[in-house]
Protein backbone atom coordinates (compact mmCIF):
# COMPACT_ATOMS: atom_id res chain seq x y z
CA UNK A 1 0.00 0.00 0.00
CA UNK A 2 1.09 3.07 -1.16
CA UNK A 3 1.88 5.51 2.20
CA UNK A 4 3.38 8.28 1.31
CA UNK A 5 3.30 10.20 -2.26
CA UNK A 6 5.54 13.65 -3.02
CA UNK A 7 4.37 14.90 -6.51
CA UNK A 8 6.15 17.33 -8.17
CA UNK A 9 7.04 19.09 -4.78
CA UNK A 10 9.59 22.47 -4.84
CA UNK A 11 10.51 24.28 -1.78
CA UNK A 12 12.18 28.06 -2.38
CA UNK A 13 15.86 27.38 -4.23
CA UNK A 14 16.17 24.26 -2.53
CA UNK A 15 13.96 21.59 -4.15
CA UNK A 16 12.78 21.49 -7.74
CA UNK A 17 10.46 19.21 -8.71
CA UNK A 18 10.95 16.44 -6.94
CA UNK A 19 8.63 13.85 -6.50
CA UNK A 20 8.69 10.39 -4.81
CA UNK A 21 6.33 6.90 -3.28
CA UNK A 22 7.46 5.58 -0.33
CA UNK A 23 4.96 1.65 0.04
CA UNK A 24 3.96 0.44 3.81
CA UNK A 25 6.94 -1.21 5.25
CA UNK A 26 9.71 0.54 3.32
CA UNK A 27 12.79 1.92 4.17
CA UNK A 28 14.42 4.29 2.40
CA UNK A 29 17.57 5.75 2.68
CA UNK A 30 18.01 9.40 1.30
CA UNK A 31 21.85 10.41 0.63
CA UNK A 32 23.23 14.22 -0.60
CA UNK A 33 25.62 16.53 0.01
CA UNK A 34 25.06 18.96 2.67
CA UNK A 35 22.54 21.78 2.19
CA UNK A 36 21.11 19.57 -0.77
CA UNK A 37 17.52 19.90 1.18
CA UNK A 38 17.20 16.49 3.02
CA UNK A 39 16.19 17.61 6.04
CA UNK A 40 13.87 20.07 4.46
CA UNK A 41 12.22 17.31 2.53
CA UNK A 42 11.67 15.66 5.99
CA UNK A 43 10.09 18.57 7.62
CA UNK A 44 8.35 19.05 4.40
CA UNK A 45 6.57 15.71 4.92
CA UNK A 46 6.26 15.94 8.39
CA UNK A 47 3.70 19.23 7.59
CA UNK A 48 6.42 21.12 9.98
CA UNK A 49 7.17 23.68 6.94
CA UNK A 50 4.89 23.91 3.69
CA UNK A 51 5.95 23.32 0.21
CA UNK A 52 6.24 26.54 -2.51
CA UNK A 53 4.63 24.26 -4.94
CA UNK A 54 3.60 20.46 -5.05
CA UNK A 55 2.19 18.19 -3.05
CA UNK A 56 2.59 15.41 -0.63
CA UNK A 57 -0.22 12.94 -0.18
CA UNK A 58 -0.61 10.67 3.49
CA UNK A 59 -2.25 7.57 2.53
CA UNK A 60 -3.64 8.71 -0.56
CA UNK A 61 -4.94 12.12 1.07
CA UNK A 62 -3.21 15.36 0.71
CA UNK A 63 -1.68 16.58 3.86
CA UNK A 64 -2.86 19.54 3.37
CA UNK A 65 -6.20 18.21 4.35
CA UNK A 66 -5.48 16.45 7.07
CA UNK A 67 -5.60 17.78 10.94
CA UNK A 68 -1.89 18.53 11.49
CA UNK A 69 -1.84 17.09 14.86
CA UNK A 70 -3.31 13.85 13.61
CA UNK A 71 -0.47 14.02 10.76
CA UNK A 72 2.50 14.26 12.92
CA UNK A 73 1.23 11.86 15.71
CA UNK A 74 1.50 9.20 12.36
CA UNK A 75 4.60 10.57 10.62
CA UNK A 76 6.89 11.37 13.18
CA UNK A 77 9.89 13.46 12.39
CA UNK A 78 12.94 12.82 14.62
CA UNK A 79 15.84 15.63 14.83
CA UNK A 80 19.57 14.86 14.47
CA UNK A 81 20.06 16.88 17.47
CA UNK A 82 16.84 16.88 20.02
CA UNK A 83 16.06 18.59 23.05
CA UNK A 84 14.80 16.82 25.63
CA UNK A 85 12.29 19.21 28.05
CA UNK A 86 11.24 19.15 31.75
CA UNK A 87 13.59 18.00 33.93
CA UNK A 88 13.80 14.37 34.05
CA UNK A 89 13.49 11.72 31.38
CA UNK A 90 10.21 10.70 32.52
CA UNK A 91 8.76 14.27 31.91
CA UNK A 92 9.85 13.34 28.48
CA UNK A 93 8.37 10.41 28.27
CA UNK A 94 5.23 11.54 30.05
CA UNK A 95 4.60 14.30 27.28
CA UNK A 96 3.55 11.95 24.55
CA UNK A 97 0.65 10.67 26.86
CA UNK A 98 -0.53 14.03 27.90
CA UNK A 99 -0.90 15.87 24.34
CA UNK A 100 -3.22 12.63 23.74
CA UNK A 101 -5.01 12.98 27.30
CA UNK A 102 -3.57 9.45 28.57
CA UNK A 103 -2.11 8.12 31.34
CA UNK A 104 1.31 6.49 31.15
CA UNK A 105 1.66 3.47 32.60
CA UNK A 106 5.07 2.70 34.74
CA UNK A 107 5.88 -0.31 33.35
CA UNK A 108 5.27 0.48 29.58
CA UNK A 109 7.76 3.25 30.70
CA UNK A 110 10.63 1.16 31.72
CA UNK A 111 10.13 -1.18 28.89
CA UNK A 112 10.89 1.35 26.68
CA UNK A 113 13.28 2.58 27.90
CA UNK A 114 15.10 -1.30 28.18
CA UNK A 115 14.64 -1.26 24.53
CA UNK A 116 17.12 1.55 24.03
CA UNK A 117 19.13 -0.54 26.02
CA UNK A 118 18.78 1.83 29.03
CA UNK A 119 17.77 0.80 32.83
CA UNK A 120 14.53 1.70 34.56
CA UNK A 121 16.73 4.09 36.71
CA UNK A 122 16.87 6.59 34.20
CA UNK A 123 13.27 7.90 34.26
CA UNK A 124 13.69 9.70 37.27
CA UNK A 125 17.20 10.49 35.51
CA UNK A 126 17.93 14.40 35.52
CA UNK A 127 17.90 15.64 31.35
CA UNK A 128 21.46 17.84 32.28
CA UNK A 129 23.34 14.35 33.00
CA UNK A 130 22.36 12.76 30.02
CA UNK A 131 24.99 12.28 27.05
CA UNK A 132 24.47 13.41 23.64
CA UNK A 133 23.82 9.36 22.84
CA UNK A 134 21.71 8.41 25.97
CA UNK A 135 19.41 12.00 24.89
CA UNK A 136 19.08 10.44 21.50
CA UNK A 137 17.82 7.15 22.80
CA UNK A 138 15.29 8.89 25.11
CA UNK A 139 14.22 11.12 21.86
CA UNK A 140 13.59 7.78 19.79
CA UNK A 141 11.05 6.26 22.29
CA UNK A 142 9.75 9.71 22.86
CA UNK A 143 8.78 9.45 19.31
CA UNK A 144 7.80 6.32 18.48
CA UNK A 145 6.15 5.11 21.76
CA UNK A 146 2.65 5.54 20.08
CA UNK A 147 4.54 3.80 17.10
CA UNK A 148 3.29 6.16 14.23
CA UNK A 149 2.92 4.50 10.64
CA UNK A 150 5.92 6.27 9.20
CA UNK A 151 9.32 7.60 11.16
CA UNK A 152 11.30 10.36 9.53
CA UNK A 153 14.96 9.94 10.51
CA UNK A 154 16.91 13.16 10.31
CA UNK A 155 20.70 11.82 10.72
CA UNK A 156 19.85 10.72 13.97
CA UNK A 157 22.74 8.12 14.94
CA UNK A 158 25.30 11.13 13.58
CA UNK A 159 28.29 11.65 16.18
CA UNK A 160 26.41 9.05 18.77
CA UNK A 161 29.19 6.79 20.52
CA UNK A 162 29.12 3.12 19.09
CA UNK A 163 27.21 1.65 22.22
CA UNK A 164 23.99 4.20 21.32
CA UNK A 165 24.28 4.03 18.02
CA UNK A 166 23.70 0.64 17.78
CA UNK A 167 20.96 0.79 20.27
CA UNK A 168 19.05 3.01 18.50
CA UNK A 169 19.90 0.74 15.19
CA UNK A 170 18.71 -2.34 16.80
CA UNK A 171 15.24 -0.30 18.42
CA UNK A 172 14.49 0.85 14.62
CA UNK A 173 15.56 -2.29 13.00
CA UNK A 174 12.66 -3.66 15.37
CA UNK A 175 10.40 -1.24 15.30
CA UNK A 176 10.79 -1.91 10.85
CA UNK A 177 10.14 -5.50 11.76
CA UNK A 178 6.68 -4.96 13.24
CA UNK A 179 5.79 -2.40 10.15
CA UNK A 180 6.98 0.43 10.52
CA UNK A 181 8.00 2.72 7.63
CA UNK A 182 11.20 4.53 7.87
CA UNK A 183 12.57 7.51 5.59
CA UNK A 184 15.70 7.97 6.68
CA UNK A 185 18.45 10.76 5.79
CA UNK A 186 22.20 9.98 6.82
CA UNK A 187 25.68 10.50 6.05
CA UNK A 188 26.91 7.08 7.92
CA UNK A 189 28.49 4.67 6.13
CA UNK A 190 27.06 1.54 7.13
CA UNK A 191 23.85 2.77 7.15
CA UNK A 192 24.15 3.60 3.36
CA UNK A 193 26.03 0.45 2.76
CA UNK A 194 22.98 -1.57 4.35
CA UNK A 195 20.22 0.50 2.78
CA UNK A 196 16.90 -1.45 1.39
CA UNK A 197 16.11 1.93 -0.71
CA UNK A 198 19.24 4.41 -1.90
CA UNK A 199 18.01 7.73 -3.22
CA UNK A 200 20.12 10.39 -3.84
CA UNK A 201 19.33 13.90 -3.59
CA UNK A 202 21.22 16.71 -6.00
CA UNK A 203 20.09 20.13 -7.34
CA UNK A 204 16.88 19.58 -5.46
CA UNK A 205 15.65 16.16 -7.09
CA UNK A 206 15.64 12.53 -6.21
CA UNK A 207 16.89 9.89 -8.30
CA UNK A 208 17.87 6.09 -7.66
CA UNK A 209 20.87 4.89 -6.59
CA UNK A 210 20.51 1.08 -6.88
CA UNK A 211 17.75 -1.19 -6.09
CA UNK A 212 18.80 -3.45 -3.88
CA UNK A 213 15.24 -5.18 -2.99
CA UNK B 1 -5.09 70.47 52.34
CA UNK B 2 -2.69 73.62 54.03
CA UNK B 3 0.24 70.76 54.00
CA UNK B 4 0.11 70.97 49.87
CA UNK B 5 1.97 73.87 48.57
CA UNK B 6 2.86 73.51 45.10
CA UNK B 7 3.45 76.96 43.37
CA UNK B 8 4.19 77.74 40.43
CA UNK B 9 7.07 79.09 41.42
CA UNK B 10 8.14 75.98 43.96
CA UNK B 11 8.03 74.18 40.67
CA UNK B 12 10.37 76.31 38.60
CA UNK B 13 13.01 75.78 41.36
CA UNK B 14 11.95 71.77 41.16
CA UNK B 15 13.03 71.95 37.54
CA UNK B 16 16.54 72.64 38.89
CA UNK B 17 16.23 68.35 39.56
CA UNK B 18 15.90 68.28 35.84
CA UNK B 19 18.68 69.97 35.17
CA UNK B 20 20.67 67.67 37.47
CA UNK B 21 19.84 64.91 34.90
CA UNK B 22 20.93 66.93 32.29
CA UNK B 23 24.18 67.53 33.68
CA UNK B 24 24.93 64.02 34.12
CA UNK B 25 23.79 63.52 30.97
CA UNK B 26 26.26 66.34 29.31
CA UNK B 27 29.49 65.24 31.69
CA UNK B 28 28.56 61.48 30.96
CA UNK B 29 28.07 61.47 27.14
CA UNK B 30 25.11 59.53 27.63
CA UNK B 31 23.11 61.77 24.91
CA UNK B 32 19.91 61.57 26.36
CA UNK B 33 19.61 65.40 27.01
CA UNK B 34 17.29 65.56 24.18
CA UNK B 35 15.09 62.95 25.19
CA UNK B 36 14.96 64.47 28.81
CA UNK B 37 13.79 67.49 27.77
CA UNK B 38 10.75 65.77 25.22
CA UNK B 39 10.15 63.67 28.42
CA UNK B 40 9.76 66.53 30.73
CA UNK B 41 7.63 68.69 28.12
CA UNK B 42 5.44 66.14 27.37
CA UNK B 43 5.21 65.15 31.23
CA UNK B 44 4.07 69.03 32.01
CA UNK B 45 1.73 68.88 28.66
CA UNK B 46 0.30 65.56 28.82
CA UNK B 47 -0.58 66.56 32.71
CA UNK B 48 -1.66 70.23 32.16
CA UNK B 49 -4.35 68.94 29.75
CA UNK B 50 -5.17 65.82 32.19
CA UNK B 51 -5.89 68.01 35.25
CA UNK B 52 -8.35 70.32 33.71
CA UNK B 53 -10.23 67.91 31.45
CA UNK B 54 -10.27 65.73 35.14
CA UNK B 55 -11.45 69.02 37.02
CA UNK B 56 -14.49 69.24 34.19
CA UNK B 57 -15.34 66.03 34.42
CA UNK B 58 -15.40 65.71 38.18
CA UNK B 59 -17.35 69.04 37.86
CA UNK B 60 -20.30 67.07 35.83
CA UNK B 61 -20.17 64.16 37.68
CA UNK B 62 -21.69 62.38 35.23
CA UNK B 63 -21.55 58.25 34.91
CA UNK B 64 -21.41 57.93 30.85
CA UNK B 65 -18.80 60.33 30.93
CA UNK B 66 -16.89 58.49 33.76
CA UNK B 67 -16.83 54.95 31.87
CA UNK B 68 -16.34 57.07 28.94
CA UNK B 69 -13.15 57.79 30.44
CA UNK B 70 -12.37 54.83 31.65
CA UNK B 71 -12.10 53.75 28.10
CA UNK B 72 -9.78 56.14 27.31
CA UNK B 73 -7.57 54.93 30.13
CA UNK B 74 -7.77 52.08 28.90
CA UNK B 75 -7.52 52.58 24.86
CA UNK B 76 -3.94 54.24 25.91
CA UNK B 77 -2.41 51.48 27.81
CA UNK B 78 -3.33 48.78 25.42
CA UNK B 79 -2.28 50.81 22.63
CA UNK B 80 1.32 51.35 25.51
CA UNK B 81 1.27 47.22 26.18
CA UNK B 82 0.78 46.34 22.08
CA UNK B 83 3.71 48.46 21.36
CA UNK B 84 6.37 46.42 23.55
CA UNK B 85 5.31 42.93 22.22
CA UNK B 86 8.13 42.48 20.06
CA UNK B 87 6.22 40.20 17.71
CA UNK B 88 5.86 41.72 14.28
CA UNK B 89 2.48 39.64 14.20
CA UNK B 90 0.86 41.10 16.79
CA UNK B 91 -2.59 42.37 17.17
CA UNK B 92 -3.70 45.56 19.11
CA UNK B 93 -7.19 44.02 19.69
CA UNK B 94 -5.68 41.39 22.35
CA UNK B 95 -3.93 44.41 24.57
CA UNK B 96 -7.37 45.54 24.27
CA UNK B 97 -9.40 42.47 25.59
CA UNK B 98 -6.89 41.76 28.49
CA UNK B 99 -7.03 45.52 29.80
CA UNK B 100 -10.40 45.67 29.16
CA UNK B 101 -11.34 42.44 31.34
CA UNK B 102 -8.42 42.96 33.60
CA UNK B 103 -9.28 46.48 34.70
CA UNK B 104 -13.33 46.09 34.41
CA UNK B 105 -13.45 42.77 36.74
CA UNK B 106 -11.28 44.63 39.46
CA UNK B 107 -12.87 47.70 39.01
CA UNK B 108 -16.16 45.59 39.44
CA UNK B 109 -15.12 44.14 42.13
CA UNK B 110 -14.53 47.39 44.40
CA UNK B 111 -17.17 48.49 42.84
CA UNK B 112 -19.69 46.11 44.22
CA UNK B 113 -18.06 45.12 47.27
CA UNK B 114 -18.12 49.09 47.86
CA UNK B 115 -14.25 49.75 48.39
CA UNK B 116 -14.80 52.92 46.45
CA UNK B 117 -17.84 54.06 44.53
CA UNK B 118 -19.00 55.02 41.07
CA UNK B 119 -18.14 58.41 41.11
CA UNK B 120 -15.58 60.28 38.80
CA UNK B 121 -12.96 61.48 41.91
CA UNK B 122 -12.70 57.87 42.83
CA UNK B 123 -13.36 55.75 39.51
CA UNK B 124 -10.91 57.47 37.26
CA UNK B 125 -7.62 57.62 39.40
CA UNK B 126 -8.23 53.97 40.29
CA UNK B 127 -8.83 53.10 36.53
CA UNK B 128 -5.27 54.56 35.89
CA UNK B 129 -3.53 52.99 38.41
CA UNK B 130 -4.93 49.39 37.70
CA UNK B 131 -4.73 49.80 33.93
CA UNK B 132 -1.05 51.73 34.14
CA UNK B 133 -0.05 48.52 36.25
CA UNK B 134 -1.52 46.38 33.91
CA UNK B 135 -0.38 47.37 30.70
CA UNK B 136 3.46 46.79 32.33
CA UNK B 137 2.79 43.35 33.24
CA UNK B 138 1.19 42.59 29.80
CA UNK B 139 4.52 44.38 28.00
CA UNK B 140 6.03 41.92 30.17
CA UNK B 141 4.71 38.92 28.93
CA UNK B 142 4.54 39.84 25.33
CA UNK B 143 8.55 40.35 25.43
CA UNK B 144 8.96 37.05 27.70
CA UNK B 145 7.21 35.37 25.47
CA UNK B 146 8.70 36.92 22.49
CA UNK B 147 12.08 35.72 24.18
CA UNK B 148 10.96 32.55 25.14
CA UNK B 149 9.84 31.56 21.45
CA UNK B 150 13.31 32.39 20.10
CA UNK B 151 15.08 30.77 22.88
CA UNK B 152 13.48 27.70 23.19
CA UNK B 153 12.23 27.68 19.50
CA UNK B 154 13.68 23.70 19.40
CA UNK B 155 11.69 22.81 22.26
CA UNK B 156 8.37 24.27 20.26
CA UNK B 157 9.19 22.29 17.29
CA UNK B 158 10.07 19.15 19.01
CA UNK B 159 6.63 19.36 20.73
CA UNK B 160 4.70 20.35 17.43
CA UNK B 161 6.73 17.39 15.88
CA UNK B 162 5.52 15.18 18.21
CA UNK B 163 1.74 15.95 17.75
CA UNK B 164 1.09 18.61 19.86
CA UNK B 165 -1.30 21.24 19.87
CA UNK B 166 0.03 25.25 19.67
CA UNK B 167 -1.22 25.21 23.69
CA UNK B 168 0.67 22.21 24.01
CA UNK B 169 3.60 23.11 22.60
CA UNK B 170 3.97 26.50 24.27
CA UNK B 171 2.57 25.98 27.43
CA UNK B 172 5.84 25.83 29.65
CA UNK B 173 6.92 29.17 27.75
CA UNK B 174 3.20 30.72 28.52
CA UNK B 175 3.62 29.90 32.10
CA UNK B 176 7.21 31.60 32.18
CA UNK B 177 6.10 34.82 30.74
CA UNK B 178 2.94 34.66 32.87
CA UNK B 179 5.25 34.71 36.12
CA UNK B 180 7.42 37.39 34.45
CA UNK B 181 4.32 39.72 33.81
CA UNK B 182 3.73 39.20 37.75
CA UNK B 183 6.43 39.43 39.68
CA UNK B 184 7.19 42.68 39.65
CA UNK B 185 3.58 44.02 40.82
CA UNK B 186 4.28 40.37 43.65
CA UNK B 187 7.83 42.14 44.76
CA UNK B 188 6.31 45.64 45.10
CA UNK B 189 3.93 44.10 47.07
CA UNK B 190 6.13 42.17 49.07
CA UNK B 191 8.13 45.25 50.10
CA UNK B 192 5.53 48.32 50.19
CA UNK B 193 6.15 50.12 53.11
CA UNK B 194 9.34 49.11 53.70
CA UNK B 195 11.41 50.33 51.00
CA UNK B 196 8.44 52.33 48.97
CA UNK B 197 5.50 54.42 50.51
CA UNK B 198 3.29 53.85 47.34
CA UNK B 199 1.59 56.61 45.83
CA UNK B 200 -1.98 56.05 47.09
CA UNK B 201 -0.98 56.10 50.64
CA UNK B 202 1.43 58.89 50.04
CA UNK B 203 -1.08 61.09 48.61
CA UNK B 204 -3.58 60.76 51.87
CA UNK B 205 -0.15 61.53 54.17
CA UNK B 206 0.17 64.30 52.14
CA UNK B 207 -3.29 64.93 52.19
CA UNK B 208 -2.88 64.98 56.38
CA UNK B 209 -4.55 61.79 56.07
CA UNK B 210 -3.93 59.43 59.49
CA UNK B 211 -1.37 56.98 58.25
CA UNK B 212 -3.41 54.14 60.09
CA UNK B 213 -5.94 55.10 57.56
CA UNK B 214 -4.29 55.55 54.61
CA UNK B 215 -2.44 51.84 54.76
CA UNK B 216 -6.44 50.68 54.34
CA UNK B 217 -6.57 51.84 51.05
CA UNK B 218 -2.90 50.93 50.16
CA UNK B 219 -3.78 47.40 51.46
CA UNK B 220 -6.85 47.57 48.82
CA UNK B 221 -4.53 49.26 46.20
CA UNK B 222 -2.48 45.84 46.57
CA UNK B 223 -5.39 43.52 46.06
CA UNK B 224 -6.39 45.26 43.23
CA UNK B 225 -2.85 45.25 41.31
CA UNK B 226 -2.68 41.84 41.91
CA UNK B 227 -5.74 40.89 40.61
CA UNK B 228 -5.49 43.33 38.08
CA UNK B 229 -2.00 42.34 36.61
CA UNK B 230 -2.73 38.52 36.75
CA UNK B 231 -5.95 39.07 34.61
CA UNK B 232 -4.29 41.36 32.22
CA UNK B 233 -0.91 38.82 31.79
CA UNK B 234 -2.75 35.56 31.54
CA UNK B 235 -5.75 37.23 28.98
CA UNK B 236 -2.81 38.48 26.62
CA UNK B 237 -0.28 35.41 26.77
CA UNK B 238 -3.67 32.79 26.02
CA UNK B 239 -4.62 35.30 23.46
CA UNK B 240 -1.00 36.45 21.77
CA UNK B 241 0.69 33.09 21.52
CA UNK B 242 -1.57 32.24 18.84
CA UNK B 243 0.42 34.59 16.71
CA UNK B 244 3.59 32.64 16.68
CA UNK B 245 1.64 29.57 14.72
CA UNK B 246 0.21 29.34 11.20
CA UNK B 247 -3.23 27.61 10.87
CA UNK B 248 -0.92 24.30 9.63
CA UNK B 249 0.17 24.77 13.28
CA UNK B 250 3.76 26.03 11.67
CA UNK B 251 5.96 27.65 14.25
CA UNK B 252 6.38 31.49 12.58
CA UNK B 253 9.70 32.12 14.06
CA UNK B 254 13.13 31.82 12.26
Amino acid sequence: MMLIKVEQLSYLQVLHDLSMQVEEGDWVTIIGKSGSGKSTLLKLIAGLISPTSGHIYYQGQDITDLDPIKLRQSVSYCYQQPVLFGETVADNLNFPFKIRHQQPQHDQLVASLQSVQLPAEFLTKKITELSGGEKQRVAMIRNLLFHPKVVLLDEVTAGLDEESKQAVHQFLVKAHQNGTTFIQVTHEIDEIANAEQKLVLENGGLHHEELSR
Amino acid sequence: MKNLAVSNWSLVLAFALVLVAVIVSTKEKLGLSKDIFIAVGRAIIQLIVVGFILKAIFKVNNVWLTIAMTMVIIFNASWNASKRDPNPRRHFWQSVVAEAIGTYLTLGTLIASGTIKLTPVQVIPITGMIAGNEMVAVGLCYKALYEGFHDQRQQVLEKLALGANRQQASHSLMRRAIKTGMQPTIDSIKTVGLVNLPGMMSGLIFAGVDPVYAIRYQIMVSFMLLSASSLGAVIACYLSYRNYFNDRLQLLVD
